[in-house]
């Protein structure tokens, strides 16, 4: 058997073609394929049945993590590891240590943020049988793209090729994996 | 209503609504001539992929000569000590703390306008947040200077750091000056992430663009830290998804952080300083310096590289009225310090008043009034805000007025203190004139590399703004416009 490829690349001039087609991909129950835009299409997630998108969950993670390293912090340091006097005041208080465990609390939720997108989005990935696509270029410029993924279980190399025809994409094409 | 059934907007949501006809108010147009998607990336990238521009060379050449002042008068005072700049008692914190507050300011606006516009869907940011965030980055860096090398041995500037030291003692955490410390580090790094985030799509597209010109070097630059970015939607799903947290979280940060700016004066008991309107006062002064400064900056832009479709009247006059806002908030504010002061009848409040706008720095003070509070009221007419090159006059002004602002409220407060036989009056050294000058030097070098390195505007956002970025054939109406696209007949 030929290499298997990795999957069908399909093009889309319009905004609006390629929200109709993947509303008609998602319809038809492929679940591993793709989107290829040049900016975030509003409402395109909806189109292509995504979920809710997990990165608030990290965030959230990191940000409870912040607060909790700013008030440890300020309580070990002033009030456990070298309890010192300054103007007469606790050793240790919420309220004075509140300021850096705020910042911190951002801090953090920046990192866990960031850090949660790349680990959802599989990035960095510096090699993607797509960005070996001739035309891809076209995809981060005017033109817009749907892949499917020949490991979907209903992907069939005549039928999907059909399926993105009817759906109005043009100039279908075979991924190398 | 419904995204995913565009079929939707042509039937009525209510029949009240058909009946009242709500008024149809059209969307400002945020890129002018109806431009492609292409058009964008061309134009973008033709900035950064064309030949160097003569003007940049002058200005990176005139940019450079400025910013070795800064090196210079640090140098100086490494090699000397402290005590090379003006501070002598009672006036033991100027125009170190002035820089740096000025500095900070200037940055919180591209803060502003990456984050808060960003929550508030004002979609007319889009053009200029990239560079209002490169210049948020660099004023970070130029603020820094000042309280690094105002410790004095820099070298134990670490110290301010909870790191283990051989002293064995832990930072004051009941400081401002420590909240300070965590404040600004935690806001350069955040902003750094932030425009980092948003740079990430424009950097595989630049990655792509090298590629096909055949610059192999360029191309595996960019793409090295476009990490891989292939514009998957399941990606942008995630990512769009990050850049509203950080947004989110950039909004009361950067309150906070000229918050904490604001307590290392108002939490003194000095008169003058010891104000519990600093803090909104200073987030108000720091936004409006900042606009100042994003109009000083983008207005030249946009006439070198001819980017009015993209920075259109309609930006001009958003960031206009921001600074008329802002001006007038800060001019309230200086009037009502003034009512408290008599209000409170307390004579050493009161004093430290009328000196400031009577007293030995009553220059100042005046300078302060007439650019911060006179200088926006010319943004009312709608002929001054359509003058670009005057516009960039009054910007020039406003940066003035703030630097005087934080000048007047720092050196006046501590120059007539509790006992007139320490009073003194504060004139900077050399050293410092020399340190602060080249500042502008550091900042400009910095934007310039920016500007020629990375794409200045966001593609992808521009994109999405425009009429054809639409899937529901809305053109220029969107999803706010419910009742309008009802009415419609």
């Amino acid at each position: 058997m030929a290499a298997q490829p990795y999957g069908l690349i399909a093009t889309f001039t319009t905004a609006p073609e390629l929200y109709h087609a993947a509303e008609k991909i998602r319809d038809a129950g492929y679940r591993h394929w793709d989107c290829i835009t040049p900016f975030p299409v509003h409402g395109l997630d909806k189109a292509m049945g995504l979920a809710r998108s997990k990165v608030p969950r990290i965030s959230l993670i990191g940000g409870i993590l912040g607060f909790c390293t700013g008030m440890s912090l300020i309580w070990w340091t002033g009030a456990w590891d070298y309890p010192l006097i300054v103007g007469g005041k606790p050793y240790f208080s919420p309220m004075f240590a509140f300021p850096v465990s705020y910042e911190l609390t951002i801090l953090f939720t920046a990192f866990a943020t960031i850090i949660g997108m790349f680990v959802l989005n599989g990035l960095p990935m510096h090699y993607h049988p797509v960005l070996k696509y001739d035309q891809i270029r076209r995809g981060m410029d005017d033109t817009f793209f749907i892949v499917i993924e020949a490991r979907d279980p209903r992907f069939n190399l005549a039928n999907t090729k059909a399926l993105l025809q009817q759906a109005g994409g043009a100039a279908i094409t075979e991924l190398e994996n | 209503m419904a995204h995913a059934e565009p079929a939707e907007s042509v039937t009525p949501a209510h029949p009240l609504l058909l009946e009242v006809k709500p008024a149809v108010l059209p969307r400002a147009i945020l890129v002018e001539n109806n431009r492609s998607f292409s058009w964008i990336t061309e134009k973008i990238c033709n900035i950064i992929e064309g030949k160097t521009p003569t003007w940049w060379w002058v200005c990176f050449i005139v940019a450079c000569f400025v910013a070795s002042f800064t090196v210079a008068g640090i140098t100086y005072l490494i090699a000397t000590g402290v005590g090379v700049w003006g501070h002598a008692n009672p006036v033991n914190w100027a125009w170190d703390i002035v820089n740096f507050v000025f500095w900070i300011g200037i940055g919180h606006a591209g803060t502003l306008i990456s984050a808060i516009l960003c929550l508030l869907r004002q979609k007319w940011r889009t053009s200029i947040n990239r560079a209002a965030e490169a210049m948020t980055i660099f004023a970070v860096v130029c603020a820094a200077i000042f309280p690094v090398f105002h410790v004095g041995r820099v070298w134990y500037a670490w110290y301010l750091f909870p790191i283990p030291n051989s002293n064995v003692i832990w930072q004051n955490f009941r400081s401002p000056l420590e909240w300070d410390v965590f404040a600004v580090s935690t806001y350069g790094t955040v902003s750094v992430l932030f425009w980092y985030v948003g740079l990430i799509p424009d950097l595989a597209v630049l990655r792509d663009r090298f590629l096909t010109a055949g610059n192999k070097f360029r191309s595996f630059l960019y793409g090295l830290f476009a990490m891989g970015w292939r514009g998957s939607n399941r990606h942008w799903s995630n990512y769009e998804m990050a850049y509203l947290i950080l947004a989110g979280i950039s909004t009361p940060l950067v309150l906070s952080v000229h918050t904490i700016v604001s307590f290392d004066f108002a939490v003194s008991l000095l008169p003058g300083w010891h104000t519990t309107i600093f803090p909104p006062y200073f987030v108000a002064g720091a936004i409006f310096s900042g606009f100042g400064m994003v109009l000083t900056l983008m207005l030249p832009l946009r006439a070198l590289y001819g980017l009015q479709d993209l920075i259109t009247q309609y930006h001009i006059d958003c960031m206009c009225k921001i600074t008329l806002a802002t001006g007038t908030i800060v001019g309230y504010a200086y009037g009502i310090e003034f009512f408290i002061a008599w209000y409170s009848a307390n004579p050493y409040e009161g004093f430290a008043f009328v000196n400031r706008a009577f007293g030995h720095y009553a220059w100042a003070y005046w300078i302060m009034i007439s650019c911060n509070v006179i200088t926006p009221q010319f943004f009312w007419f709608k002929k001054v805000r359509q003058n670009t090159a005057f516009v960039w006059i009054l910007s020039i002004f406003v940066n003035v007025g703030m630097w005087f602002e934080r000048f007047v409220i720092i050196v006046t407060s501590l120059a007539r203190d509790f006992l007139p036989s320490s009073w003194g009056y504060y004139s900077p050294s050399i050293v410092e004139i020399f340190t602060f000058f080249g500042t502008f030097g550091v900042f400009s070098v910095l934007f310039l590399l920016f500007i020629r390195f990375l794409p200045i505007m966001p593609m992808a956002e521009l994109k999405a703004v425009t009429p054809q970025a639409d899937v529901h054939g809305h053109g220029l109406a969107g999803h706010g416009d419910t009742a309008a696209q009802v009415a419609k007949p």
